[in-house]
């Protein structure tokens, strides 16, 4: 850009690395289809993950002290160009969301050879590789609109993989149809409060948005844009009333899709919620504490209760833990709504928690289909005998869900349980102790159904294959470990909490 | 094949005519309105026009589904490799300033073109992709009971 | 507000007049129409309207299209139109068209599962369905929603 002819410094690798976190899986799509080979397809795809893991790894080690990392694309500065801002909260759900992919993929060889037929393969992985992409671009970006284009590349190729699953059930098809038509309306409204926002500021870039909103106070437009955003943003995330598209969607889909939507997809769209409540919009404005106590905490509260009893009455597992997601995003509402550091650390320990708890669960549950060919109850029920370790595996994570001490989920509740109490809301405490209670009756109906009764006749007996178990178990440990080592989650999302209540650093950087 | 003689002539005309305009808009889209975007679906209407006329068979002997599906990708292909290339000679991601670094303007000119590339392959592609997806499925109505 | 002003006001703001009507007779078609075509093009039609919205804010009064002449001589005192909004519109048109494509195919597979495209009709064919797995498998509580 610049036209001055002083010697260019080249760049290092590291200094590239924000960048290459994007664009590794991107290339490996393309190539993918390039290539057209449904061996290299996994290859390629289970590569580019890792190496996107790692390369969220190193992210998260450079921010961790609470420095901001800006990358120029294209070499064209902020707040014209596009920028990409890696700080401590979207390097820690970067590290999830390239983490849950490295370890689903090599469940994911199985599975889709037993759920997907064999010639949709290579677009298979190609479109899970656009989801990835979308997904990590979503978290990585530090504009606005480039949040939009993004969040469409994951919401399009997610339709297609969801989809995918109506070669088991074709209610699928109207799953994802009816996915497509909530999600656009949300990404719309989300453009519509870009737009206000534009036209309140004249800027995209979140940092500058965020200076120049903090100039001019809150006006009309900038309130309006608020509301669209969280609108957009809510439906994406399966805010409780917006919640609809979730339990077909998720129950329909091919089992890894199912799995790796269930721990990134809403989790990123729950970051987006924060990134523009805290680093956009002031937290201080007094429309957005009114917004966050009078809506999102009563939302979150209803969430955390009335999915949780409708989960209880299912009688088909992936629907019940679709269920237990849209409670479960309810505690990471709550926690944001307290717009405490305590609340916020819990929401963001909770968001990862909660996803790689999801992720055991419903890769188990896959498991548990790739042998029985259902996940209705009775379908599965006494499988806790013919399949011991998936089963030990699901009780694991059944039990982070609930909360029980040891486990992940105990963390994050414990941190919302303090949070709440700090501000002196003890009936909300009471509350999430109450809703867990209910977690507790739906996690004992899966164990009374794997191990108390005795299996159908016409299932084949037998463990799955390695390659599945294994990744369901590094997840089901990772539930046990970081419930136990918990300085590593905690200390990230405590800085990343830090982050966002300081507000946005502007464009200092 | 008898009916529609002169729609067959006239495509036979325009086909051409419309795939050169769609380099026009190509190669004119760095510094004048234009681009891969817009060329990239000139280019499609060529092709899908020739398949309406002349049948889906027809237009797929002269431009295979196969080669569709590799152009989507290798336009994908060309503009992220663009970036690759950059970032490879030390610049930032997609700096065209890489190309040329003693005549930055020039670079500039250089990555643009590159790029625009990418896009008008892909978007060819992809229009073609969708026009080949809706009509090569099996009609659930015959002509008559229209 | 004397009345020549609440005449400018309601010309001047002509663009988000049209903006809100469209916007809402889209959301409007997508919601009450139950043909799945239909709703692909409420849906079209909502977000056009957002599409209008941004283009008209980048319109500058007497303002020219953003060319700059090929010599680079640029006329100070020529005004251009904001150029950015046009360039966010044409990614979200793309967005906008892969989003109908995807939609259209969709319906097609669904008409070739369920031999229709009509929203009852599909609803009472997976009310059926779930009924009959509430025979195999037991009661559940829930249902679509």
């Amino acid at each position: 850009m610049a036209t001055e002819l002083t010697p260019h410094a080249a760049m290092s690798l590291t200094e590239q690395l924000p960048v290459l976190q994007v664009l590794v899986p991107f290339m490996a799509a393309p190539l993918i289809v390039f290539l057209g080979s449904r061996g290299l397809a996994w290859i390629l795809a289970f590569g580019t993950s890792a190496a996107a893991f790692v390369i969220a790894a190193l992210l998260l080690g450079q921010v961790l002290d609470g420095s901001v990392i800006s990358y120029h694309i294209g070499g064209w500065a902020p707040p014209l160009g596009i920028e990409y801002r890696i700080d401590a909260a979207n390097a820690f759900v970067l590290l999830l969301v390239s983490g849950i992919s490295a370890i689903v993929l090599p469940y994911a060889r199985e599975s889709v050879a037993s759920e997907i037929p064999r010639r949709h393969h290579t677009l298979f992985y190609a479109c899970y590789m656009l989801c990835l992409t979308g997904l990590l671009g979503v978290v990585a970006t530090g504009d606005a609109f480039n949040v939009f284009v993004f969040l469409e590349i994951s919401s399009l190729s997610t339709y297609v993989l969801i989809a995918q699953g109506s070669h088991r059930d074709k209610r699928a098809l109207t799953a994802a149809y009816d996915y497509l038509i909530m999600g656009t309306i949300g990404a719309t409204f989300f453009v519509i409060g870009l737009g206000m926002l534009y036209m309140a500021t004249g800027t995209l870039n979140m940092a500058d948005l965020a200076d120049r909103i903090a100039d001019q106070g809150a006006n009309r437009t900038v309130v309006a844009a608020f509301g669209f955003i969280i609108v957009g943003m809510g439906l994406k995330a399966a805010l409780y009333p917006l919640h609809l598209w979730l339990p077909n969607a998720y129950t329909y889909a091919p089992s890894v899709v199912t799995s790796f939507l269930a721990a990134t997809a809403t989790k990123v769209a729950i970051y987006v919620l924060l990134r523009f409540m805290f680093s956009v919009f002031q937290p201080t404005f007094l429309f957005e504490g009114n917004t966050l106590e009078f809506l999102i905490i009563p939302l979150a509260v209803l969430a955390m209760f009335a999915a949780s009893v409708i989960a209880i009455f299912q009688t088909d597992m992936k629907r019940l833990l679709a269920y237990s997601s849209i409670a479960q995003i309810g505690y990471m509402l709550l926690g944001i709504g307290m717009l405490s550091q305590t609340g916020l650390t819990a929401a963001i320990v909770h968001l990862f928690n909660h996803g790689i708890t999801k992720a055991a669960l419903f890769m188990g549950v896959g498991a548990l289909v790739f042998r029985a060919g259902g996940s209705f109850f009775d379908r599965i029920q006494g499988m806790g005998k013919t399949m011991p370790w998936t089963s030990a595996a699901i009780v694991l994570g059944g039990l982070s869900l609930i909360g029980v001490p040891g486990t992940a989920g105990f963390v994050s509740k414990w941190y919302l349980v303090q949070g709440a109490l700090e501000k002196g809301w003890w009936p909300v405490a009471v509350l999430i102790v109450a809703s867990s209670l209910l977690a507790v009756i739906y996690v004992w109906h899966i164990v009374e159904t794997l191990y108390l009764k005795t299996p159908a006749k016409d299932i084949a007996v037998g463990e799955v294959p390695n390659s599945m178990l294994i990744p369901i178990w590094i997840m089901a440990l990772a539930c046990i470990y970081f419930g136990l080592a918990t300085d590593i989650t905690l200390g990230a999302a405590q800085a990343a909490a830090k982050g966002l209540l300081a507000g946005s650093s502007g464009m200092l950087h | 094949m008898r009916h529609h003689l002169i729609l067959r002539v006239v495509t036979k005309l325009l086909v051409g005519s419309i795939i050169l305009f769609a380099f026009y808009v190509q190669f004119h889209g760095d510094f004048s309105p234009g681009g891969g975007f817009q060329a990239g679906v000139i280019m499609a209407v060529a092709f899908i026009l020739y398949g309406i006329v002349f049948g889906l068979g027809k237009a797929q002997a002269v431009f295979p589904p196969w080669v569709v599906h590799k152009m989507v990708a290798l336009g994908v292909l060309i503009y992220a490799g663009t970036g690759v290339v950059s970032l490879l000679l030390g610049y930032g991601y997609l700096d065209y300033d890489a190309f040329a670094p003693h005549h930055p303007s020039h670079g500039q000119h250089y990555g643009i073109l590159a790029v625009e590339l990418g896009v008008g392959v892909t978007v060819t592609g992809v229009m073609v992709a969708v026009y080949y997806a809706f009509a090569a499925r099996p009609a659930r109505l015959s002509d008559e009971e229209w | 507000m004397a009345d020549g002003t609440t005449f400018e006001y309601i010309v001047g703001h002509a663009n988000y007049w049209l903006f809100s009507v469209l916007m809402m007779t889209g959301l409007y078609v997508v919601v009450a129409r139950g043909n799945l075509v239909k709703k692909i093009v409420g849906l079209n039609m909502f977000q056009t309207s957002v599409f209008m919205l941004y283009i008209s804010t980048g319109k500058i009064t007497g303002g020219t299209a953003p060319i700059f002449p090929t010599d680079m001589k640029i006329d100070p005192a020529v005004v251009y139109s904001n150029p950015l909004p046009h360039v966010l519109i044409l990614t979200a048109i793309v967005v906008g068209i892969a989003t109908t494509a995807l939609g259209l195919a969709l319906i097609i597979r669904i008409r070739e599962e369920y031999d229709t495209i009509e929203e009852d009709d599909i609803l009472a064919a997976e009310k059926l369905m779930a009924a009959e797995d509430d025979k195999l498998h037991g009661e559940s509580m829930g249902g679509r929603a």
